[in-house]
């Protein structure tokens, strides 16, 4: 009997391509003054990130600066209360600045270091990934300059004057829709502008490539830990993973480690906004096309003449009209599900989370726990769901009060 | 011939330097570019570079960007763009147009059906700025077909490896960028754009146009001196901004500042 010969399985772990491509999606879509030093950022990349001394700093930075490794916890009241599922939360909340993204940081300013830059520039939509950059340079005495758009500086004043206070200049970016991704497109002209001596910290899996695959194996400790914890604590590996996708860089961290694991669902949580029907949301990958924008190919929000259009999110952090590449290829080979939350879902679950397990989540990561609590409640309270706690919530509660009518 | 090649070719034999003004197509109101066209070529443009309005223009600087914002306020699409080309080319067939622009505009219509859109409408080279030759390959390949030259950038950071490569997909002219920054930036140092001008042509026949920071007669004039051409944007386009309520001394603005330079470049 002929027998149809499987589909071979694709490994995931040999994504990107030499170009930075994850099947059609990433790649280097730049203007050429980025080329070379683009390059240059490669190859450095590709060098240490195989340097045992690189790594050894890098470790000892994450495990004695910023507290790791992260602890796995069980809400139980939360879990029971809702009685489905059990909802473990990976606590990146508890990481020093508050959230996941000082793991990237540490290892992009280790990079600029060792490449000689004394600059540093960043983007910041919510302020978490300017202030993680702003920390990191205080700390080795580099010159920081963060671009933040003037809406999320008007949302986000905590953290703006967190990074003022750790030396940093934040440059408010009126352009376009003064949000995230204005901020991106000032800090690459800055970038252009001074490419000798400035090193140009992305805070997501998106941009040119290697951006999305550095910050990716920067991230990638988060599931890295999590698959030992899990095995220790609950005596063996969730059955659903969750994280929130803006850019997707706590997502991709989390995920990346489980991806040749089959047997466990991938579910990435976009913004939501007021609606996917609306139209006032900031979910690509859920209702958007693909097209090109920030340096690769990916799913976009833009209106039928190609220009990027407005997004809507309670959350500053996951309002940019893009998603990482890989998460736009991970939803095209089917490997992970994307769904979307609204600001009222993801609010109720901010509230739940606090008031059940005395946790303060950031809106972001509300986000993943609402979709955690919808997916639990239809599931068997013999699975376990994992969710990205990606970062804590002290940054949100002048939005949260503003909402309730209370001036804080 | 292409119509590009042409005009190369003809100045050439003149012994004089190309002069090519951007404008941003719809800035700052749609029914506004067709007459500035025309009155363009009037003040001695050789060639139109048409700028397509994207609504996040990374390589720009800003007084490019509120072109980009002014022309999106009457949502100017790439179609309307491919229309003023189209209406342009009913009066004038001499004068090489090319539209210069980011990729997504282009990706949502579809590689094919604007290759075959700008072939109809008149159009001579696409110049996409968030497009490297690496990416190029399929786009280049549907609009050389269609007779429609590749224009790619050259910047400071570019090596000669890559000179090589990138000359290898170019054709019409090649682009290089002045200095390490955005449009409109401030220094263009004429001594080190002659040097890498050298590199360049020790590997290309291409003519070669310098643009990024020429604002007046005197850097267009020096920049003349060591390239084939000249390319004028931000210098115009604040004209532009400056007069745009008023469409007669708008289009005396903008041809002043272009025909001061051609006088320059040609003296």
């Amino acid at each position: 009997m002929p027998t149809t010969p499987a589909e071979p399985a694709i490994d995931y772990y040999d994504y990107p391509d030499a170009r930075g491509h994850f099947g059609r999606f990433g790649g280097l879509f730049v203007a050429e003054t980025l080329m070379g030093p683009l390059r240059e950022l490669h190859e450095a990349y590709e060098h240490f990130s195989r340097n045992a001394d690189f790594q050894k700093e890098f470790d000892a930075d994450l495990q004695h600066y910023v507290g790791r490794p992260s602890p796995v916890y069980h809400a139980e009241r939360w879990s029971r209360e809702i009685g489905g599922a059990q909802i473990w939360l990976k606590r990146e909340d508890l990481n020093h600045t508050g959230a996941h993204k000082v793991n990237n940081t540490i290892g992009q300013a280790l990079l600029a270091s060792r490449m000689g830059k004394t600059r540093i520039i960043a983007e910041t939509g919510a302020g978490q990934h300017g202030v993680a950059t702003a920390t990191v340079a205080a700390r080795l005495g580099l010159e920081c300059v963060v671009y933040m758009g003037a809406e999320d500086i008007q949302r986000q004043a905590a953290n703006v004057y967190r990074m003022k206070l750790l030396g940093a200049e934040v440059v408010p970016v009126t352009s376009g829709s003064r949000t995230l991704k204005d901020a991106l497109n000032e800090a690459m002209r800055d970038w252009v502008t001074h490419i000798d001596d400035t090193f140009y910290i992305i805070g997501t899996v998106a941009g040119p490539h290697p951006y999305p695959a550095m910050v990716r194996d920067f991230q990638a400790i988060i599931g890295r830990e999590a698959r030992a914890q899990m095995l220790e604590a609950a005596g063996r590996l969730p059955d659903v993973l969750v994280a929130c996708v803006g850019g997707g860089s706590n997502a991709i961290g989390l995920f990346h480690e489980f991806l040749n694991d089959r047997e466990i669902e991938i579910h990435g949580v976009e913004g939501g906004g007021e609606g996917i029907d609306t139209g006032r949301h900031a979910a690509p990958l859920c209702a958007g096309t693909p097209g090109v924008l920030h340096g690769n190919r990916t799913y976009l929000m833009s209106d039928p003449d190609g220009q990027i259009i407005e997004t809507h999110c309670i959350s500053a952090g996951l309002d940019y009209p893009g998603v990482g590449p890989e998460h736009a290829w991970l939803k095209e080979t089917g490997r992970a599900q994307y769904h979307s939350v609204t600001d009222d879902e993801a609010l109720a679950a901010f509230h739940a989370l606090t008031r059940i397990e005395g946790i303060i989540p950031a809106l972001e990561s509300s986000h993943a726990l609402a979709h955690a609590a919808k997916l639990a409640a239809t599931r068997s309270p013999d699975e376990i769901i994992l969710v990205n706690l990606s970062g804590r919530g002290d940054k949100d509660i002048h939005t949260v009060a503003a909402l309730e009518g209370i001036e804080l | 011939m292409s119509r590009i090649a042409k005009t190369f070719d003809r100045l050439r034999g003149e012994g004089r330097k190309a002069l090519i003004p951007f404008i941003t197509a719809g800035d700052p109101q749609p029914d506004r570019t067709l007459p500035l066209m025309h009155d363009l070529v009037d003040a001695g443009a050789d060639l139109i570079e048409l700028g397509v309005p994207f609504s996040d223009p990374m390589a720009d600087g800003p007084v490019i960007q509120a072109a980009d914002e002014r022309a999106l306020q009457h949502h100017v699409s790439l179609r309307d763009v491919l229309g003023t080309v189209r209406a342009f080319r009913e009066d004038d067939e001499r004068t090489p147009v090319v539209l210069m622009g980011y990729l997504n505009p282009i990706e949502v219509m579809g590689y094919e059906a604007f290759a075959t859109a700008a072939s109809e409408a008149g159009v001579d080279g696409v110049l996409v700025v968030d497009l490297p030759p690496e990416e190029a390959t399929e786009f280049s390949a549907l609009m050389k077909d269609r007779g429609i030259d590749v224009i790619f950038l050259i910047a400071p950071t570019t090596d000669a490896e890559r000179i090589a490569a990138i000359d290898a997909c170019a054709s019409g002219y090649l682009y290089y960028v002045s200095l390490k920054g955005v449009t409109g930036a401030n220094t263009l140092d004429v001594g080190s754009v002659a040097e890498r001008l050298g590199e360049i042509r020790a590997v290309s026949r291409l003519p070669v146009g310098v643009g990024f920071g020429i604002k007046d007669g005197a850097t267009a004039q020096a920049v003349a001196r060591v390239a084939d051409a000249v390319v004028v944007g931000s210098a115009l386009v604040r004209q532009i901004e400056l007069h745009r309520d008023d469409p007669d001394t708008m289009n005396q603005s903008v041809t002043a500042v272009l025909r001061e330079m051609r006088g320059m470049m040609d003296a």
